[in-house]
């Protein structure tokens, strides 16, 4: 039994492999980028649309309210990486339904690397909204003597992201691989169904999670890293 | 009972008691959680955007420690590194 795609090798020369990782991170790429544009190619804004335009257009303004209710009161300049981040996962997951098909967030170096995107995008959201000097400042907030467990919340959330990814996607694979060894034709479909939900699950609250440590870094008026503001109360 | 054996039992077990403690207490917080967020969204109905995605990704902060085990689990049946030490010791014996 294999734990994740990474072991399912396509095609090697020397060191350099193709695994099933890579592959369907490829494809996934393939499908989100030539769909958003053939479809964004012909658009129109009359009053028939096509629905793959309404489709986008749903995605593209469901992602815009739920960044902005976080607390990110301009979330055009944060959609492009939290809107990548969701729809990368969301699909990902979502295509486990193609037999053959095995989620590339089922690997730990797939999620590491999201993870670690998080990580860089961070301080760079940051120190873009109040310069360096302030940014850092954030580091050292209720007193000098958080510094290093704020460093450690950086390392430890990051962590936190990426294995709880993996570990939700390799056990949907787990799960249903194991059930089919003993019950092979209801329940699998089921836990199929159920993989289905905690993908897209996962896939919001990976992006939200991002979107939430981008508000504390990014936030001017109130120090405090906090992330349990009501989106009410961060409207000044 | 060689060093094999006593791996693969130990390994077995500490599996087993891995899951079952790292699903028990995530279970009771998030009943908890979600008992409490259903309180607040039939006392606050308005709020309903709010309390859902707060108790969205507040369960998936709990979730994430029942996972964490369960990575250690599966990690002890199907990638165990002691296991995996002892076989290439004896097979390269």
């Amino acid at each position: 039994m294999q734990l994740s795609p990474d072991e399912l090798i396509y095609w090697q020369y020397g060191f350099v492999k193709l695994n099933a990782t890579i592959v369907f991170t490829w494809a996934l790429m393939l499908i989100l980028a030539v769909g958003s544009r053939v479809i964004t190619r012909r658009l129109s804004t009359e009053h028939t649309r096509s629905r793959w335009q309404n489709l986008l257009e749903i995605v593209v303004t469901g992602i815009t309210k739920q960044v902005e209710e976080v607390g990110l009161s301009q979330p055009k300049k944060y959609l492009g990486f939290l809107g990548t981040l969701f729809l990368f996962i969301a699909t990902a997951s979502l295509f486990t339904i193609v037999p053959g098909y095995q989620p590339p967030t089922g690997s730990l170096s797939t999620t590491t690397a999201l993870a670690l995107c998080v990580l860089v995008a961070v301080p760079l959201f940051g120190i873009q909204e109040q310069g360096v000097g302030g940014y850092l400042q954030s580091y050292i907030q209720p007193t000098f003597i958080m510094l290093p467990f704020n460093l450690i919340s950086e390392v430890s959330r990051t962590l936190a992201l990426a294995v709880r990814l993996f570990g939700n996607m390799m056990s949907g694979a787990m799960i249903i691989g194991i059930l089919l060894t003993i019950t092979p034709f209801v329940f699998p479909i089921v836990m199929t169904l159920l993989g289905l939900l905690t993908g897209l699950v996962q896939a919001y609250i990976f992006s939200i999670l991002a979107a939430v440590y981008i508000a504390a870094a990014t936030h001017v008026h109130q120090p405090s890293t906090s992330t349990d503001n009501k989106p009410g109360n961060r409207e000044h | 009972m060689d060093s094999m054996t006593i791996i693969a039992m130990v390994s077995i077990i500490t599996a087993g008691v891995t899951t079952a403690f790292g699903t028990m207490a995530p279970a009771f917080g998030e009943g908890k959680a979600v008992s409490t967020a259903l309180t607040a969204l039939a006392q606050q109905p308005d709020a309903s955007p709010t309390i859902t995605r707060t108790l969205f990704v507040g369960l998936a902060m709990i979730e994430s420690t029942a996972i964490y085990c369960f990575v250690v689990s599966m990690i002890l049946i199907f990638a165990n590194p002691f296991w995996n030490y002892f076989i290439a010791q004896i097979s390269g014996q």
